[in-house]
């Protein structure tokens, strides 16, 4: 819901480590998001075409990883992937979890010329 | 060429939210990040709490909103030093925003920062604004299965003060599944049940916000 202001972040650090190697142009940027972070792909793409105008990521392609939601339980230590609402550990059966994937957002790497 | 970068895209944030709290942790103020949906009750807690502990502690506000500033209005009629931030559409407070008010706020003569975000579950959890504390208000009519839908929110926040309890009788919030969902999600999270309308549990969340400000702010004066 805030992807104006995290794909300013987001072309901001591929800019200045482009500029850092010496780079002309930005071909693809490679982000991480997790499934629980609330970043939509089509809004940070729709905003990207904005702000990277007149600057060597214009026209880079954005690629995204998405990383599914992982959930440890605190009682055995199994890691599972929650379904829907079912929360509860499908190896003893425990509703106490740790979120260990999914929150993910960041820059993985850029691809420059 | 491909560059390996591995930065998180909110780094930037990070960053000035560490100043923030170098600065509060300096002045000895304890900042208290209030996160909830629009209309759970972060203004009257935060009425609720001046009530109960403005005697003891000085307290300043900052109230954060898309518009208006009518809630801070209604604090500053108190006697509460507030600063209104309005975020002109986006969703959520950030660093950058808090660290322009605490210049317009008098922290010599301020020990507890309550900072009323963006009514939002989703994006103020990624920001961080240099306070010491975080806590959220769930409220009985937005019903029990909330931590199912922002389970990061719940995992992140140190006390969870349910409010609008005195309209359990009428609604079907499972307060029993719902207090075993939030700790399931976050063991050592406090959970307070309050009504800011009747002032019902009010006493327990204030009793251990004092307890934090007395623990966590060295003294400072004299």
């Amino acid at each position: 819901m805030h992807e104006l202001a995290v794909t300013q972040g987001m072309l901001s650090i591929a800019l200045e480590h482009a500029a850092k190697a010496g780079a002309t142009k930005i071909t693809h940027i490679n982000l991480v998001v997790g499934e629980i972070s609330g970043i939509v792909d089509d809004s940070v793409q729709f905003y990207f075409d904005f702000v990277s105008k007149d600057t060597t990521a214009e026209g880079a392609t954005l690629n995204f990883d998405r990383v599914p939601a992982r959930f440890r339980c605190h009682a055995c230590g199994a890691v599972f992937s929650p379904e829907n609402r079912q929360w509860t550990c499908p190896q003893c059966g425990e509703l106490s979890v740790e979120i260990v994937a999914g929150r993910e957002f960041y820059v993985d790497s850029i691809e420059v010329e | 060429m491909k560059i390996p970068i591995l930065e998180n895209i909110l780094s930037a944030n990070d960053r000035l939210a560490a100043e923030n709290q170098k600065l509060l942790a300096k002045k000895g103020i304890l900042a208290v990040n209030i996160m909830s949906s629009p209309g759970a009750g972060k203004t009257s807690l935060i009425l609720r709490t001046i009530e109960a502990l403005g005697e003891e502690v000085r307290i300043g506000v900052v109230e954060g909103d898309v518009a208006s500033r009518v809630d801070a209005d209604t604090i500053e009629g108190l006697g509460v030093p507030v600063v209104q931030i309005n975020t002109g559409g986006t969703c959520h407070l950030d660093a950058n925003m808090v660290r322009g008010s605490l210049d317009q706020l008098p922290l010599d003569h301020i020990e507890l920062l309550l900072i009323e975000n963006v009514g939002n579950l989703i994006c103020p959890t990624d920001f961080a604004l240099g306070e010491a504390v975080k806590v959220m208000i769930p409220s009985i009519p937005e019903g029990d299965d909330k931590p199912y839908k922002y389970p990061a929110m719940f995992a992140a926040v140190d006390a969870i003060i349910v409010n609008k309890v005195d309209l359990l009788p009428y609604l079907d919030f499972d307060l029993a599944a719902f207090r075993k969902l939030v700790t399931g999600l976050n063991p050592d999270v406090q959970v307070f049940e309050v009504s800011c309308k009747t002032g019902e549990g009010i006493d327990g969340w204030a009793d251990w916000l004092s307890a934090v400000w007395t623990t966590e702010v060295p003294p400072r004066r004299i």
